[in-house]
C-alpha cells in the first residue's frame, strides 16, 4: 500500500476531479445543446447553463430520425447480440474447461487467437457470406467439380442461396463469436473448486444439469458483467449495421444519426442533432448505471 | 447396505503407479476405516469406488457386480468431501435435496424427506440460510445430510472431519457412530488420524504408498501389527523401534551394552538375522538402574500429558519413550533402568518389514 499523507490525497482527488471533467465535458455540452433554439446553439461561445427547448429539439430528432423504429432495432439487435455472446461464450467455455477431448488446447487457442482478428480485419469475407451464407458450400461444389456434373449429367443447375442482408440474423450472428467472453468465462470457471463438479456428479447431475443448476447461477455477476459490456458495444457498432442494412427502413439508431448532422450548406440545427445524440447514448447509458454495482463485482471478485 | 470388493485394483497416472495391486472385501453393514500418511492413495481409492476416478486395471464390485464401467450415479454411492462442497448458491434445503431433484422426486416428497433428514441431523434450525452462513459443524452436518437423503447403498467420507476443531470433531465423530449403527449403511472412511480411525472402525485398513499393509479390528492392528510400518504409524507416541541382530540363543543384540531376552519361555526361537525390535511405550517400565535384565538409560525430558507421563530416556544416542502413571522423582539426567516383558516386544524383519514370531516347538513352519 502507498502511504496516506494529505499532501498525496489532494494531488489524487485533483488528477480524479481533471479526469471527471474531460469525461464529463462532452455530455454537458450535448446536454446544453439540446436544451437551446437555432440561435442560441450557434452562438460563440455556447451558453454554459440549459435553455427551454429541450422538447422541441426532440420531438424534431424523433421524427426526422425515425427514432422510434430505430431505436426498437437498435434495442433487439444489441439485446441479441449482448444475449448471444453470453450465451455462446458461457458454453463455448464450459466445454473447454470441463470436457477433455482431442484439440480441446488447439481450440482454445484459435478462439484466443481471434481476439486478434477484430471484426474489421474480416469485414470483407464476412459481408460475402452474410450476402449468401451458403457461398462456401457453392464454392465447394465448384471447385469439386460436381455442379458441372449435375448440370450436364443430370440438367440440374445447383445454385445454393442463403441471403442475410437486411435481416436481424445478418446483422446478429457474425457479431455473435466473443473470444473475451470466453476467455472471461474460463477464468470463472476455473475458480469453481473441481470438488463441487464431483458432488453434482455423485448426486447425479448429468453435464448439462451442472452447467444448468451450478455454473450458471453461480456465474450471474459475470453474466450481468459480460452482457453490459458486450451491450454497449453491439450499440455502438457502425460499420456492420452500416453494410448490412441496405434497406433505409431496416436501419439500426446509430447509423441513422448521421441524418441528423447538419449538412454543409443546410441548416446549422445543432440543437436537434444533439437532442437525437442524447436519446440514442441514453439507453447503454441506462444500463451501465443499472448495471454498476454487478458489473463490478463480476469483473473484480469471484463471488462464492 | 451392500457388500464392496476389491480385486487387485491399480491406478495410474501416465507412469507414476498410486494404488499397486489391491485386494480388499468389505462384507454388507460394515464400517471401514482407510488410515494411511499423506499421499498414500487414499483419496484415490475412494474416488474409484464412488466413480470419479477411472480405474486403471482390476475390478471393483458392490454387491457382486462389477462397477467399473458404471457412472457415479449408477453406483448408488454417497461422498462426504473434506471440503464439504456445498453448492454455494444454494439454501441447506436445495442443497440436501438437489439429488431428489435430479432424480425426478416430486416436491412434496422431497420437503418431507429433506425434514426427515435435517431432524436427525438436527439442522432444521437452518434449513432456508445460504451454507455461507453456517459453521463448520453444520456444514459438515449438512453435508452428511446431502448423502444420507438417497439412502444410498454405500458411504464414503474423504477426511470429513479435519476441518473442524478438536472438541467438534470428536462430537461428530459420535454422531458419525451414532448414525451408522442406526442406519447400519455399509461406510468406508478415510481418514489420517489414529484416534480417528481407532474409535469409529469396525476393520481398519492400514495404507502405505498404494498398497494394503494390514487389514484388522482396532486391538489387532494395535496389539499386533503386522508390518514395520504398522508399528511405528499406530500409537501415541510412536513405537520405540531399533535395529539389532537376533542371536540363536533368543537374545536381542543391538551393541554390547544393549541386551533384550526375547522369550523366558523354553522351546521358543526366532529365526537369526538382523531384524527391527518394536516396543510400545505403555509395555516398557522404568526400574532402578542396575537391575539385571533392564537396560541402562540416562532422563532426557518428561512430557506431562496430566494423568499419564511420558519419559524420554536416552542410551548412547538412542531415544526411546516410556509411558507411565505413577510419579517418578525424575529430572532430565537422572540413571533408569527399562525393563521390558518380553510378551510385548514386535519383531520385525530388517528386510521386508514383515512380522516375525516365534517358532514354537509345535510350530514347524513360520506363520
Ligand atoms: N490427477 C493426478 N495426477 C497425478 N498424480 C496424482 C493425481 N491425483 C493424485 N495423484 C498422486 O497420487 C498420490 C495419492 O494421492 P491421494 O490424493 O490419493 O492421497 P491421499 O492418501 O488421499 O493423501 P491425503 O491424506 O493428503 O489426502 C499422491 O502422490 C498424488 O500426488
Ligand atoms: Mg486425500
Amino acid at each position: 500500500m502507498v502511504e496516506r499523507t494529505p499532501v498525496f490525497n489532494i494531488l489524487c482527488y485533483l488528477i480524479l476531479t481533471l479526469g471527471l471533467a474531460v469525461a464529463l465535458l462532452p455530455f454537458a455540452i450535448v446536454l446544453i445543446a439540446a436544451t437551446h433554439d437555432l440561435k442560441a446553439v450557434n452562438t460563440v461561445p455556447l451558453p454554459l447553463v440549459p435553455g427551454t427547448h429541450f422538447w422541441e429539439n426532440m420531438s424534431a430528432a424523433w421524427t426526422r430520425a425515425h427514432l422510434g423504429s430505430k431505436l426498437l432495432h437498435s434495442l433487439i439487435f444489441a439485446t441479441s447480440v449482448a444475449a448471444g455472446k453470453v450465451a455462446l461464450s458461457s458454453m463455448a467455455a464450459y466445454s473447454i474447461v470441463y470436457f477433455r477431448f482431442p484439440g480441446r488446447i488447439l481450440i482454445f487457442w484459435l478462439i484466443f487467437v481471434t481476439l486478434m482478428l477484430p471484426l474489421e480485419v474480416r469485414i470483407v469475407p464476412t459481408y460475402s457470406i452474410a450476402a449468401n451464407a451458403l457461398q462456401p458450400f457453392q464454392t465447394l461444389l465448384d471447385v469439386s467439380g460436381l455442379t458441372w456434373l449435375a448440370d450436364t449429367v443430370f440438367g440440374l443447375r445447383i445454385r445454393l442461396e442463403w441471403g442475410l442482408l437486411n435481416s436481424y440474423t445478418g446483422l446478429i450472428l457474425p457479431l455473435v463469436a466473443t473470444a473475451t467472453g470466453t476467455f472471461l468465462y474460463r477464468q470463472f470457471y476455473l475458480t469453481v473448486p473441481d470438488e463441487l463438479a464431483e458432488a453434482a456428479k455423485v448426486d447425479g447431475a448429468g453435464s448439462f444439469r451442472f452447467f444448468l443448476d451450478m455454473l450458471l447461477p453461480l456465474s450471474r455477476a459475470n453474466m450481468i458483467a459480460l452482457f453490459t459490456i458486450m451491450f454497449v458495444w453491439s450499440w455502438n457498432q457502425y460499420l456492420w449495421p452500416l453494410l448490412i442494412t441496405t434497406d433505409p427502413e431496416f436501419g439500426i439508431a446509430v447509423t441513422e444519426l448521421k441524418t441528423l448532422i447538419p449538412s454543409e450548406f443546410g441548416l446549422p440545427d445543432w440543437n436537434v442533432a444533439m437532442a437525437g445524440t442524447l436519446a440514442i447514448m441514453s439507453p447503454p447509458l441506462l444500463l451501465v448505471i443499472l448495471m454498476q454495482r454487478w458489473f463490478v463485482r463480476g469483473l473484480i471478485s469471484t463471488e462464492k | 447396505m451392500a457388500s464392496i470388493s476389491l480385486r487387485n485394483v491399480k491406478k495410474t497416472y501416465g507412469k507414476n503407479a498410486v494404488v499397486h495391486g489391491l485386494d480388499l472385501d468389505i462384507e454388507s453393514g460394515e464400517f471401514i476405516v482407510i488410515l494411511g500418511p499423506s499421499g498414500c492413495g487414499k483419496s484415490t481409492l475412494l474416488r474409484m469406488i464412488v466413480g470419479l476416478e477411472e480405474i486403471s486395471e482390476g475390478e471393483i464390485l458392490i454387491d457382486g457386480t462389477v462397477v467399473n464401467r458404471l457412472e457415479p450415479r449408477q453406483r448408488a454411492c454417497a461422498m462426504v468431501f473434506q471440503n464439504y462442497a456445498l453448492y454455494p448458491h444454494m439454501t441447506v434445503a436445495e442443497n440436501i435435496g438437489y439429488a431428489l431433484k435430479v432424480a425426478g422426486v416430486s416436491r412434496s416428497e422431497r420437503d418431507r424427506r429433506v425434514r426427515e433428514v435435517a431432524r436427525a441431523l438436527a439442522i432444521e434450525a437452518f434449513l432456508d440460510r445460504k451454507p455461507s452462513a453456517l459453521s463448520g459443524g453444520q456444514r459438515q452436518r449438512v453435508a452428511m445430510g446431502r448423502a444420507m437423503i438417497r439412502e444410498p447403498r454405500v458411504f464414503l467420507f474423504d477426511e470429513p472431519l479435519s476441518n473442524l476443531d478438536a472438541k467438534l470433531r470428536i462430537a461428530m465423530r459420535a454422531e458419525i457412530r451414532r448414525l451408522h449403527r442406526k442406519l447400519g449403511t455399509t461406510s468406508v472412511f478415510v481418514t489420517h488420524d489414529q484416534n480417528e480411525a481407532m474409535t469409529l472402525a469396525d476393520r481398519i485398513v492400514v495404507m502405505n504408498g498404494g498398497k494394503v499393509e494390514q487389514v484388522g479390528t482396532p486391538a489387532e492392528i494395535y496389539h499386533r501389527p503386522a508390518t514395520r510400518f504398522v508399528a511405528g504409524f499406530l500409537g501415541s507416541p510412536a513405537m520405540n523401534l531399533m535395529e539389532g541382530e537376533i542371536e540363536p540363543d533368543g537374545t536381542f543384540v543391538q551393541d554390547a551394552t544393549r541386551r533384550l531376552r526375547l522369550s523366558q519361555q523354553a522351546g521358543h526361537a526366532f529365526p537369526g538375522g538382523r531384524a527391527v525390535l518394536g516396543v510400545r511405550a505403555e509395555a516398557a517400565r522404568l526400574v532402578a538402574p542396575g537391575r539385571p535384565d533392564a537396560l541402562p538409560a540416562i532422563v532426557d525430558f518428561i512430557e506431562e500429558l496430566g494423568a499419564s507421563r511420558i519419559v524420554h530416556v536416552d542410551f548412547d544416542g538412542l531415544s526411546f519413550a516410556v509411558a507411565t502413571s505413577d510419579n517418578p522423582a525424575l529430572i532430565p539426567g537422572d540413571r533408569v533402568g527399562i525393563e521390558i516383558d518380553p510378551r510385548d516386544i514386535h519383531l520385525y524383519d530388517s528386510a521386508t518389514g514383515e512380522r516375525l514370531e516365534p517358532v514354537t516347538a509345535r510350530q514347524t513352519v513360520h506363520p
